[in-house]
This record gives C-alpha cells, structure tokens and sequence, in this order.
C-alpha cells in the first residue's frame, strides 16, 4: 500500500499512489489506475455534495491517517464456533486465526491477494463490475489501495451449510490509521451460501473503508448479514454492490452498532427477470453516533422484487441518515419493490434524515415507500403499565419488539445473539425484555 | 373499596369531570351509563392511571387510601383493572409473554414468587377456555390483527388472569355479537365474587341482561345526574337520555 507521509493530511493523502498484489493482473492494475483518477478528481465529498449532504466528513479530510501495518488481535469474543472463517486484521489476511475447511467441491474462500496473486482470472474478472468510480470516492479509494480481503466463489449448484465468517478486526495504534479491505463473493447458477461480514474494533481512531461484491448467477441464492460493530472510536465508509442473475435471490441484513461515523452505500441492481433482493438494516445508535445508510436499488429488467427494511433506534444526541433510491428503468415491467424506513427515538437530542426516493420509468409496476420517525407509542406504554408491567420495563419491551422484525431474521443464530446483547445493554429493563422473544 | 368524593378532572383546561360522588363497595357490581362524550372512558382512565388528566378537586380512595398517589402500574399491582374501550395492538411482544410479565409484576407486588412457566401455561390455557378464547391468540403480538370481537375477549381473558380486586370495564360489550357477549358475560360472572368489584361502563341494557348490577348510574356532562337500581338501565333504553332533561322529576327515583 502507499504511504502517505505523516505531515499530509487525509485529503492530501488520497492521490498518493495506488496499492498493488505481486501478480495481479494488468486489468486490475487499470481499475487501480482508475480508482486512483476517481479519488484525486473528487476528494473528500463535502457537504455541497447532495449524496454527503448530512455526513460531514471535514474532521476526517483535516486528520492525517497512515495507512494500517499488520496487527494481531483476540479474537474470541467474535468468534461463530461452526463456521468457515477468515479473518483480516488492518485489512490484511491472518492466516493463524483463519479456519476454512471440508469445503464442499467447487467451492472457493480465499485471501483475495492470494487469488489475484495467483491469476485467478474468476476473481480478477469480477473484481470492480459494475461499479461507478466516479460516483463513489470511497470505493474509487479502496479500488486504488486494497491489499488483501475475501475471495468467496461458489460453484455451480454448490451449497456451503454453514456460515462464512469473514471477520475484518481494526487494531489502532496511537495515530489515526486506515485500511481498505475488498471481498469479492462471485455465486454460479444455483449455488448457495450464508455470509456474515463482520467489522470489529479494539480501539482506537481507526478508519475502514471496506468494499463487498456480490455477483449473482442464474438461480444463485446468498443470504448475508453485515454486522458492523467497531470501537467507539472508529469510523467506517463502506461501499456494497450486487449484481443479480435471472432468478437469482439475494437477502442481505445490514447491522450498525459500533463506530462513531458509519457510513454504507449500497448499490444493487437487479439485471435479469425474477431476480430479488431483500437489503434490510437496523442501525442502533445512542451519545453521538453518527450513522448513515444510502441505498440505490436499480430494477434493470422485469419481473423482479425488492423488499428494503431499515429500523433505527437512536439514543443520546446521536444522528441517522437514510437515503433510499428505487429506480425502475424503461422496460422493467412487473417491478414489484417495497422500501420503508422507521426511526424510533428515545431521547430529545437524537435526529434522523430520512429520504426515500423513486424514480419509476416503467408503467406497470408496484412501488411503495415512506418513512416514519417516532416516539414509543404512549398508548402502548400505557397499556402495558395499566397491566401492572414497570415504565422501564414496558419501553424496553416496546423497544425490542421494535427491533425485533429485524433481529428475528438474523439467519446465524450467534449473529443474532449478538445483536440481542447489544440491545440488552442499550435498554434499562433489557434482560427482561430479551425474554419475550 | 373505592369512593370518589367531588371528583373534578381537567384535560388541557377543560373541565370533563364536574363532581363525581361514587361508592362501590366489595362486592357489587356498578354500571355506568350516558351519552357520547359524557365523561364515561375519563372517568375509567383516571381510576388506571393516565396521566394527562388533571385532578382539580375532590378525591379518590381506594380501600381507604389515596389513589392518586399511586403511578398506573402500582395501581394494577394493587389490583385495579381497566378493560379498554379500544384496546392497544403491542407490535412484536406475544401476548402471553405480555401476561407472564404482567401477572410475575403484581405477585411480586404481593409478595409471591413468579409463577414458573409450566404453572403460568396451565393458568393461561384454563382462563382461554373459560372465555373461549381461540388458543392461537396466545401467540400472536397482543391485540395485534385481532379482531374487534378478539380484542374485546382478549381483554376478558387478561382479567381472569390477573384477577383484580376492582375491574373496569369501558364499553366490552360495544360491537359483540350476541354469542360473544354471553361469553364475555360469563367470564365476568364468574369472577364475580364477595370481595371482588365491578364498574361497567355501556351503553346498551342487553348487557345487564347477562350481568346484573346492583346500581345503575348515569353520567351526563361529566356529572352523574341519576342512580338507582337496574330498572334504570330498561328505562334509559326504553325512553333515551333526552328523556331525563324533559321529565326530570319522572325520571327521579
Ligand atoms: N385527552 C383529551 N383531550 C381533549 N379532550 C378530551 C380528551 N379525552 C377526552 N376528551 C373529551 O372529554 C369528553 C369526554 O370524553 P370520554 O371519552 O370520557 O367520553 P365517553 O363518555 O367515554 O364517550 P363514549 O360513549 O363516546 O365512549 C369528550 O368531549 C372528549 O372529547
Ligand atoms: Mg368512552
């Protein structure tokens, strides 16, 4: 990776120069080149800058960030025990923490720089499809400068039962720090997997600016979950585009717990008739959190679904920011896609923006849209004190059950528990609460 | 077991209540009657809890002490109950979760250990009965999708588990069908009993047909203008409440 002398600051950092895996391709070394254009043209999106105009980024523009050397961590309390696991620790794969094995045949999960080192022209095919540099700087940056992150082919009609955990630690140091982890998940027809992305932090200003891929063949089926739960004091810019197949289907669950920037973009288009995709979220947030989830979902052909969920719980002074874009393009008929968002707010100083959009070119299509944001139902309060069920205990039951749409859908069940905890611990009464479900 | 001496309630400045004088003694069973708007589910509301409405003069005991010292919860831990006009749906908490919560809150109150969740099933599923509640009910998110019959009977089941000393009911009969109000009328008949009370607030006589009260009331303009015995409520169907403006001397008992 280039190194950006200490004095520059971040923004002054972007153009330093691009990364490079011994043995990548010349096609990848372009995409490089490209990012690297993309990145020194826009800079640091400000504010002016409609897609950034509620997440301001001038603190981390000002702060220079080296970029992150290798590291270890513990990594037990992450750990999913049945699982196929690789781990990256400041975006660089450790080998002695990874466990993948008894792989059904087909089936690939690999370091990514080992794939592209190697001239796996699968994964240096994939890698970048589809995504618009100039329109997203951050992936433009992580296209200039990933070393290393998760390589996931399937083959065709492969079925992988238990989960894939790739598992990415940040380990800061005493200097701010940054890292660009890429995963590329290519599904031939009819495969299937679960895939748990998950972003963890042991403290520290730590900057991550990870890029997922998904690419979907015919009948593929991926269900994925996002959970991002860095420390406190890290930030967190990452960027997710899938490509869907003919009848391809894929559920992703995006969780944002930690960090004190979050911020996701996600890009999926659905190219082929009968493809869906369920991209839900949950974001829990509390002091002052700043979380922002942007969605683009592109129906490119007829015949397909889309279903978006996004809760949000916000404590404390914290902020969320949802921006919810549906486009139905000439031709796609029969667009059946559903967005909503709903913000729950248990405090005076939290906010939301919340923005879904529709921008339908066809005639024969269902959409809807809408969001919410609210307070805890008095009358539900009421009712359940008038029962004889405590104040604290009657919100954080309403609270959970809140969450709990979403929680429940979690398909790997210790994921699931974890997301449980956290909402335990944000809630006074949240033990009792947990009970119910 | 509750008296209200001049009771006067205000929401936002406005005078709903105007002077409530009321005993229910262990036991009985009262039911309140009156036109749209005349202070009846207030009146409900401030005996539970609710908040925003005002006490501006007068009175509340409940077994010799003041109630309004007591938050909504306390009160149903002390065994009042109210049976909603509109039941609330709780999105997401399963109805029988709910009512575990709610029964282990009160026997805490009192003292008692929670009740283990083989017991608290077997409690349940005999309450269900009693009011033919369908057992699918138990499951679901409270009141959620219910029915209005549902809810109604949904409520009536939670009464006979969390057996209160003083039940509410606002408006339970509106909108049942005849077979769901013998039901309804059957739950609460047999709770009734020698230390327990009743206040039922309705507008239609048919349900005192099932349950009969010892007192009638009627409240008009937040005052209770008229009590006596049930002939009142055959009365009150028979002639409508104008009557009591144009013949108020006929209409005294
Ligand atoms: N929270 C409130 N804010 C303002 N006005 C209120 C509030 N609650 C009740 N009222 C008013 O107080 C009056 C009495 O209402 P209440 O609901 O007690 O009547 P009710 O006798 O139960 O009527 P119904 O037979 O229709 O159920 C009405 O005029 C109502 O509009
Ligand atoms: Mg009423």
């Amino acid at each position: 990776m280039s190194t950006a002398t200490t004095a520059a600051t971040f923004a002054e950092g972007l153009s330093a120069g691009i990364g490079a895996i011994e043995g990548e391709s010349e096609t990848i070394l372009a995409l490089r080149l490209e990012g690297s254009r993309a990145v020194t043209a826009t800079g640091v999106p400000t504010p002016k800058q409609e897609a950034w105009r509620f997440t301001n980024l001038k603190a981390l523009a000002a702060t220079p960030h080296e970029p992150a050397g290798p590291g270890t961590a513990d990594i037990t309390p992450w750990r999913i025990s049945d699982s196929h696991r690789l781990v990256f620790v400041n975006g660089r794969y450790a080998a002695e923490l990874s466990a993948v094995g008894g792989l059904p045949d087909g089936v690939t999960i690999t370091p990514l720089a080992a794939a592209l080192g190697a001239g796996s022209e699968r994964a240096s095919f994939a890698l970048g499809k589809g995504i618009n540099l100039a329109d997203h700087p951050f992936a433009a940056l992580n296209t200039a400068n990933f070393v290393d992150g998760a390589f996931v082919h399937l083959g065709r009609g492969a079925i992988v039962e238990k989960p894939i955990h790739l598992l990415f630690v940040a380990v800061g140091g005493e200097r701010p720090t940054w890292s660009a982890p890429r995963t590329v998940i290519s599904a031939d027809p009819t495969s299937e997997a679960s895939i748990v992305e998950h972003y963890v932090g042991t403290g520290g200003r730590t900057l991550t600016v990870p890029v997922t891929e998904f690419h979907l063949a015919p009948g593929a089926v991926v269900r994925h979950v996002r959970l991002q739960e860095e420390s406190r004091e890290a930030q967190h810019i990452a960027f997710q585009s899938s490509r869907q197949g003919r009848d391809s289907r894929l559920f992703s669950i995006a969780l944002n717990v930690g960090a004190a920037l979050a911020r996701t973009d996600i890009d999926a288009e659905l190219g082929a008739p009968g493809a869906h995709a369920s991209l839900d979220g949950l974001y829990l947030v509390e002091d002052d959190q700043h979380t922002d989830s942007h969605l683009q979902v592109r129906h490119a052909a007829p015949h397909c679904t889309s279903h978006e969920l996004y809760k949000g719980i916000l404590d404390g002074s914290s902020r969320a920011v949802f921006n919810g874009r549906i486009i139905v393009d000439p031709g796609a008929q029969q667009t059946d896609a559903i967005q909503s968002n709903r913000n729950l707010l248990l405090s005076a100083g939290a906010l939301v923006n919340s923005n879904p959009q529709l921008e339908i070119l066809a005639d024969d299509v269902r959409c809807t849209h809408g969001s919410t944001v609210g307070r805890l139902d008095e009358e539900a309060v009421f009712y359940l004190r008038s029962r004889g069920i405590g104040r604290a205990t009657a919100e954080s039951l309403l609270t959970y059950a809140f969450a709990a749409e979403i929680v429940q859908q979690i398909p790997v069940t210790e994921i699931r528990e974890r997301m449980e905890r956290h909402l335990v611990e944000r809630l006074p009464q949240g033990e009792l609460a947990r009970e119910a479900f | 077991m509750l008296k209200l001496k001049n009771l006067h309630v205000s929401v936002d400045n406005t005078e709903i209540l105007k002077g409530i004088d009321l005993t229910v003694k262990p036991g009985e069973v009262h039911a309140i009657m009156g036109p749209n708007g005349s202070g009846k589910s207030t009146l409900a509301s401030v005996l539970a809890g609710r908040e925003e409405y005002e006490i501006t003069d007068g009175e509340i005991l409940y077994s010799g002490s003041d109630l309004t010292e007591l938050d909504a919860e306390t009160r149903a831990r002390e065994g009042i109950f109210l049976a909603f006009q509109y039941p609330v749906e709780i999105p997401g908490v399963s109805n029988t979760y709910f009512l575990r919560s709610a029964l282990n809150a009160i026997r805490n109150h009192r003292g008692l250990p929670p009740l283990d969740a083989m017991d608290f099933l077997e409690l349940v599923k005999e309450k269900a009965k009693l009011v033919k509640l369908d057992e699918g009910l138990l499951k679901r998110p409270v009141n959620e999708g219910f029915s209005g019959g549902e809810k109604k009977r949904n409520e009536i089941f939670h009464m006979a588990v969390l057996e209160p000393r003083l039940a509410i009911l606002d408006e339970t009969d509106s909108g049942l069908d005849i077979d769901a109000l013998r039901i309804v009328a059957e739950g609460v008949n047999a709770l009734r009993s020698a230390d327990r009370s009743f206040v039922l607030i309705t507008h239609y006589q048919r349900l005192l047909n099932y349950i009969v009260p010892d007192y009638v009331h009627v409240l008009k303009d937040g005052k209770i203008v008229l009590s006596g015995g049930r002939e009142l409520a055959l009365q009150l169907e028979e002639k409508g409440y104008d009557w009591l403006e144009k013949e108020p001397a006929a209409a005294a008992v």
